[in-house]
C-alpha cells in the first residue's frame, strides 16, 4: 500500500478531495513521523501539534461543505523558523529570538492559512539564515536523512531535512545566497527560489534584503507549482514586492520543451566542480536533448565575482538589518546590565552566534566611512555587471542549467571551522541572488560513497518573472526520470 | 582690536502634518499615553517593512516648490546607523545622497527694511526617533516610541546668516512658510518645528569661514537668539585669548543662557550610511509636480507684495499681516465686510486695528487670531463707525473693550452706552460758551498770546462731552471763538 507520505501535494489534495483520507488523519500522520523520526534529524525547532490538528478540522469541515477553493486546502506544511508566525515561537534559528513569540502571522504564513493549509511546526535553520550547512544554528546542527553524519545544506536545511524524511510534503524556505536550492540539492529535493519581489518578504525576518526571497522545498516541480500560486503576489506591507498579476503556473507545466534553448553556463563548469557531480548534471543535459532541448553554451564573464561581492553586500545590509536586535524591546536581554552600553553588548554578545557576528563585523566594516566606496559601492557596481552578463544570455537562450553546489552532502563538522570554504558552497547559486533571478534546484542523480548514496542537484535559472517556464522546464525532466521520487532509507 | 563677522547655517526639522506616520500605519497625533501610538513597524519589530507615506513626499514637494527648488526626479532613502534605546530599528531612515528637494531660497527682511537672500541648500524627509523618559523609573529608562517615525523635513539652509537676529528671521519665514503651506503644524512647544544652529566666526574680510560648532535642538525663537549670542561671544573670546575653536556638538542651556559642549567632532558617530534595501527610489514625475504646484496657496512674499502695491501698507505692515495665514485672512475678511458696507479705502485702517487693538488683544488673553473674541465682521462694524465719523478712535478703543469683553456688535454698544458722536455745531457751540464762561482767566490769557492754552479749552469741551465731541468740530468752532 502506498503511505500517505509517499504522495505528493497534487496527490494528496486529490486523496482529500475524494474523501480518501481526511486533513485530521494527514495531519495524525505526519505529526507521528515527526515525533518519532525527528529527535534523530533535528529538523525541527517547534512542533505545533494541537494547532495543527485545530486548522486540519477545519480544513475538513471546509473541504466538507465544499469551500475549500485551494488546492492546498488541508495540507500540511513545515514554515522555516524565519517566518513570524502569530503566537508561536519564531527563532531564527538565534539565541536572540529563543524567547520571541512572534505577535503576527508573515504575509506567505497568512495567505497559506487561509488557502487552508496546516502547519505541523517551525524549521531549524542556520541562525538568521547565515550559512550552508545548518551548523550556525542555536538549536544544534540539523542532520542529512541520506546520511546522518552528513550537512542537509543550509541554510534551510531543517526544511530540507524535514521534507526529504518526508515529515512534511512541503516546507517554506528562503534563498539569501543559494539557501533554498543549496539544501535541496544536498537532500535530493526539489528547492524553488522565485524572482526577487515575487513572493512578499513581510514578516520574514531579514538577513540581506535586496537578497532574500522565499521559495518552497518540495518533493516536485508540480508541487512548488501548486504552492507558489497561493505565496506569490503583491503586498501593499512590502514596498519590494512586485504588482504584476500571478500567473496560474500549474497551467503551463505540460508544454513541450522542444526547441526550448538552454544555456550551459562555461563558468559553471570551470574550477571546483567535482567530476562525479559535472557527470550527472550532463546526463541530466542528455535528458533534455533527448526531448528536444538545444544547449548553448554561454558566458557570465563577471560571474566568478559573485561570491566576493555577495561577500559584501549581504553583510552590510545584515549589519543594518541585525541592529534592532539590542535587548530594548524583545528576545534575548543579558542579566543584570549594568548600564546601556553594557546591555547592548552582552545582549548581542551572548545573544549572536559566531558566524552572525562576523557577518556583522565584516558588514560594519564594509559599510564604514573610507571603506564604503571601495567595498560597498564597488559590490553594488560589480552587481550590476553581473546583472548584465545574466541579461545578455537570456537574449541568446530560454534558461541556464549547471550544478547547484559543487559537491554532495558534506560532513557535519568539516568546513564549519573554514569559512571561505563553507562560503564557496555558494558558488553557483549566489548569482541568481545578485541579479534577483528566479532559480531552482531539482535532483538530477546520486554520487555513491562507500556505503552511502547522496543526491546531486540540477539548477535551472530563469530570467525575470519566469517562474512558469522554469517549473514547465523542471516538470518536463521529471517526466522523464524518477529522482525525485527516491526517498532515503529508513524514512520509506 | 580686531572685528569679527558671525556665519550661521541652520537645520531646522519641520515635522509635516501627515495623519499617519512616514513608513507605518500609526497615528502622529501628539500627546497619546506613551507608546499607544506605536505599530510593530515603529517598534521595529523582526520581520517588518516600511512602507513610504506618498503624503509626506507631497509635502515635500510643495515645501521646494513654495521656494524655489528643484525637485528630485529621482531620490532615495537611506539607513543612518547608530545604536540608541529610542531608536527602534538602530538606523533611522533619512536621504543621504539624493534628497527630495535641492537647493532653493528664501529672502528676509532686514531691519533696516532691507531684503536679503538666504540659500536652501536642500530639504529631506526622514523619520524621527521616539523618547527617553528619565524621571520617574527609579534609576530606569522609559521608552516612548509615539513619536518614531513621524515624517520630518530637514531644512537645510547655506551659511548665509550673519546674526542672531537674521538667523531668527530666516527661522521665522521658514515658520510662516509651512503653515501656510499646511504642511507643519509649527508648535515649537511640542517639538513640530525645531533646528539646530551651525555657528562660527572669522575675522572680517577673511573668505575662509571659521571652525563650526553645531547647536542641538532649539525649539524657540528666543533661544536661537540667545543661543547663537552666547556661542558668538564665546568663540570671539576664544579666539581672542589665542586658542582655537574645537569642532564641536553643543546644547543650549536655557536656564543658564549658556551653550555647553555635547561631544566632539572625534567622538561622533560613523553612521555607516547606504541605500535602504527596504524601500524603492522615490520617482517624482513632472505630472505630480504640476499637481502639487496647482495646490499651492498665494505665498507670504505676493501677499505682502499685494498688501503693498494694492492697499498702499508698509513693508514692514504687510509683513506683519501675512506672518500667519490666518491673520492675513482675518484681516482681508474685514476688508471684505467694509466694501460690503460700501467702506473701500479703509485698508489702512483696517492694518492698524488688526495689528493694533486686535492683536494686543489676542496676546492678553494668548489666543490665535481664529479665536479671536470679535470676529472680522464685528470688527468691520466698528471699523465703518469710525470711518462714518460716529464715533472718535479714542471712543472706539473703549466700544472695543466692551466688544471683547460683552460679545456684543459696536452698534449695540454705542447705542447702550451712549457714545455716539456729537456732530451738532450748535450743541458744540453751547458746550464751548460754558467753557469759556467758566474759565475767564485761561480766556485772558489766551487772548495775550499764551496759544499753548489751546488744548486746555480742546480738553474741557471734550471732558463736559464725555469725549464724544467731533473732535475736528471741536478744533474749528474752539480757534473762531477763542479768537473772539
Amino acid at each position: 500500500m502506498t503511505e500517505l507520505h509517499h504522495l505528493t501535494l497534487a496527490q494528496l489534495n486529490e486523496g482529500l478531495r475524494a474523501r480518501r483520507f481526511s486533513s485530521v488523519e494527514l495531519a495524525r500522520h505526519f505529526l507521528g513521523r515527526i515525533e518519532r523520526l525527528n529527535p534523530a534529524l533535528n529538523a525541527l525547532i517547534t512542533v505545533t501539534g494541537e494547532q495543527a490538528l485545530a486548522q486540519a478540522q477545519r480544513a475538513d469541515e471546509l473541504l466538507a461543505a465544499g469551500e475549500a477553493t485551494s488546492v492546498l486546502a488541508g495540507l500540511p506544511l513545515i514554515h522555516k523558523d524565519i517566518f513570524c508566525t502569530d503566537g508561536v515561537l519564531t527563532t531564527c534559528g538565534s539565541r536572540m529570538l529563543s524567547n520571541f513569540v512572534a505577535p503576527y502571522d508573515a504575509t506567505i504564513v497568512e495567505r497559506l492559512s487561509q488557502a487552508g493549509v496546516v502547519m505541523l511546526g517551525k524549521a531549524n535553520m542556520d541562525e538568521f539564515a547565515m550559512g550552508s550547512s545548518n551548523e550556525t544554528s542555536w538549536y544544534g546542527p540539523v542532520k542529512n536523512p541520506w546520511d546522518l553524519k552528513k550537512v542537509p545544506g543550509g541554510s534551510s536545511g531543517g526544511s530540507a531535512a524535514a521534507v526529504a524524511a518526508r515529515l512534511a510534503p512541503v516546507a517554506t524556505a528562503t534563498d539569501t545566497g543559494g539557501s533554498i536550492r543549496q539544501p535541496a540539492a544536498l537532500t535530493g529535493l526539489t528547492g524553488f527560489k522565485p524572482t526577487y519581489g515575487r513572493v512578499s518578504r513581510y514578516g520574514m525576518i531579514a538577513f540581506a534584503s535586496s537578497l532574500d526571497q522565499a521559495g518552497t522545498l518540495t518533493y516536485t516541480a508540480k508541487d512548488a507549482a501548486m504552492v507558489l500560486r497561493d505565496m506569490a503576489g503583491f503586498d501593499p506591507r512590502d514596498s519590494t514586492s512586485v504588482d504584476t498579476p500571478v500567473p496560474d503556473y500549474l497551467a503551463e507545466l505540460d508544454q513541450p520543451l522542444t526547441g526550448l534553448k538552454i544555456g550551459l553556463v562555461k563558468e559553471f563548469f570551470e574550477g571546483g566542480l567535482e567530476e562525479s557531480t559535472a557527470n550527472l548534471i550532463r546526463e541530466a543535459l542528455r535528458v533534455y536533448e533527448r526531448m528536444g532541448a538545444k544547449l548553448i553554451e554561454v558566458s557570465l564573464p563577471n560571474l566568478p565575482l559573485s561570491v566576493p561581492t555577495y561577500y559584501v553586500v549581504a553583510p552590510a545590509e545584515c549589519s543594518s538589518n541585525l541592529s534592532r536586535f539590542d535587548g530594548v524591546r524583545f528576545g534575548y536581554r543579558c542579566e543584570n546590565p549594568k548600564n546601556l552600553e553594557d546591555m547592548y553588548k552582552r545582549s548581542r554578545g551572548e545573544g549572536f552566534g559566531a558566524e552572525v557576528k562576523r557577518r556583522i563585523m565584516t558588514g560594519t566594516y564594509v559599510l564604514s566611512a573610507g571603506y564604503y566606496d571601495a567595498y560597498y559601492l564597488r559590490a553594488q557596481k560589480v552587481r550590476r555587471l553581473i546583472t548584465d552578463d545574466f541579461a545578455r544570455a537570456f537574449q541568446q537562450v530560454d534558461v541556464l542549467m549547471g550544478p547547484t553546489s559543487p559537491t554532495p552532502a558534506f560532513d557535519i563538522g568539516a568546513k564549519v571551522d573554514d569559512p571561505i570554504t563553507m562560503y564557496l558552497n555558494d558558488i553557483y547559486t549566489i548569482g541568481a541572488n545578485l541579479a534577483g533571478l528566479p532559480a531552482m534546484s531539482v535532483p538530477c542523480g546520486k554520487v555513491t560513497m562507500g556505503d552511502t548514496s547522496l543526491p546531486v542537484g540540477l539548477q535551472i535559472i530563469g530570467p525575470h518573472f519566469a517562474e512558469a517556464k522554469l517549473l514547465n522546464v523542471a516538470h518536463g525532466y521529471q517526466n522523464e526520470t524518477l529522482w525525485h521520487r527516491d526517498i532515503p532509507k529508513g524514512y520509506e | 582690536m580686531m572685528s569679527w563677522e558671525t556665519v550661521i547655517g541652520l537645520e531646522i526639522h519641520a515635522q509635516l502634518a501627515t495623519r499617519s506616520k512616514i513608513f507605518s500605519s500609526a497615528a502622529t497625533a501628539y500627546g497619546a499615553a506613551p507608546n499607544a501610538q506605536a505599530n510593530l513597524v515603529d517598534l521595529g519589530y523582526p520581520g517588518v517593512l516600511p512602507v513610504l507615506n506618498r503624503e509626506a513626499v507631497r509635502m515635500a514637494v510643495k515645501f521646494g516648490l513654495a521656494v524655489g527648488a528643484q525637485i528630485s526626479p529621482r531620490s532615495i532613502f537611506a539607513r543612518k546607523n547608530y545604536f540608541y534605546p529610542d531608536l527602534p530599528k538602530g538606523y533611522q531612515i533619512s536621504q543621504y545622497e539624493t534628497p527630495v528637494v535641492g537647493k532653493g531660497q528664501l529672502q528676509i527682511l532686514l531691519e533696516d527694511g532691507t531684503l536679503k537672500t538666504i540659500g536652501i541648500t536642500r530639504a529631506h524627509l526622514e523619520e524621527d526617533a521616539g523618547k527617553s523618559l528619565h524621571e520617574d523609573f527609579h534609576g530606569l529608562t522609559g521608552i516612548d516610541l509615539n513619536r518614531a517615525g513621524t515624517p520630518l523635513l530637514e531644512i537645510v539652509s547655506e551659511p548665509d546668516m550673519r546674526s542672531a537676529k537674521e538667523a531668527v528671521a530666516y527661522m521665522k519665514k521658514i515658520h510662516t512658510l509651512v503653515r501656510y503651506l499646511e504642511i507643519c503644524d509649527g508648535n515649537m512647544q511640542e517639538g513640530s518645528f525645531r533646528c539646530d544652529a551651525n555657528v562660527s566666526v572669522r575675522p572680517v574680510g577673511q573668505e575662509k569661514f571659521g571652525t563650526r560648532c553645531e547647536i542641538k535642538n532649539l525649539n524657540s525663537f528666543r533661544y536661537i537668539e540667545k543661543a547663537i549670542n552666547y556661542e558668538v561671544a564665546r568663540q570671539i573670546e576664544e579666539l581672542e585669548a589665542g586658542r582655537k575653536i574645537k569642532q564641536e556638538t553643543r546644547l543650549f542651556d536655557p536656564d543658564k543662557g549658556e551653550t555647553r559642549s555635547l561631544r566632539s567632532k572625534e567622538e561622533a558617530n560613523d553612521y555607516r550610511y547606504f541605500p535602504d534595501p527596504d524601500l524603492l527610489p522615490v520617482v517624482i514625475e513632472k505630472d505630480f509636480i504640476d499637481s502639487v504646484r496647482a495646490t499651492l496657496p498665494e505665498l507670504p512674499d505676493q501677499k505682502a507684495a499685494r498688501y503693498t502695491e494694492k492697499f498702499g501698507l508698509s513693508a514692514y505692515d504687510a509683513g506683519v499681516l501675512t506672518a500667519s495665514r490666518e491673520m492675513g485672512d482675518y484681516y482681508e475678511a474685514v476688508l471684505a465686510a467694509l466694501q460690503a458696507r460700501n467702506l473701500e479705502g479703509n485698508e489702512k485702517l483696517a492694518a492698524n486695528w488688526v495689528m493694533g487693538e486686535l492683536s494686543a488683544a489676542l496676546n492678553k488673553d494668548n489666543i490665535e487670531v481664529t479665536q479671536s473674541r470679535i470676529d472680522a465682521k464685528r470688527l468691520a462694524g466698528l471699523l465703518a463707525r469710525i470711518a462714518d465719523a460716529t464715533i472718535s478712535g479714542k471712543i472706539a478703543k473703549e466700544v472695543f473693550e466692551s466688544m471683547w469683553a460683552e460679545n456684543q456688535d459696536a452698534d449695540a454698544i454705542i447705542e447702550a452706552k451712549g457714545l455716539k458722536q456729537i456732530t451738532d455745531t450748535g450743541a458744540i457751540d453751547k458746550t464751548i460758551d460754558e467753557v469759556m464762561a467758566a474759565n475767564p482767566k485761561q480766556l485772558a490769557d489766551y487772548r495775550s498770546g499764551k496759544d499753548k492754552l489751546f488744548g486746555f479749552f480742546v480738553g474741557q469741551v471734550m471732558k463736559v462731552t464725555g469725549g464724544k465731541a467731533n473732535p475736528a468740530q471741536v478744533n474749528d468752532l474752539l480757534k473762531k471763538k477763542l479768537a473772539g
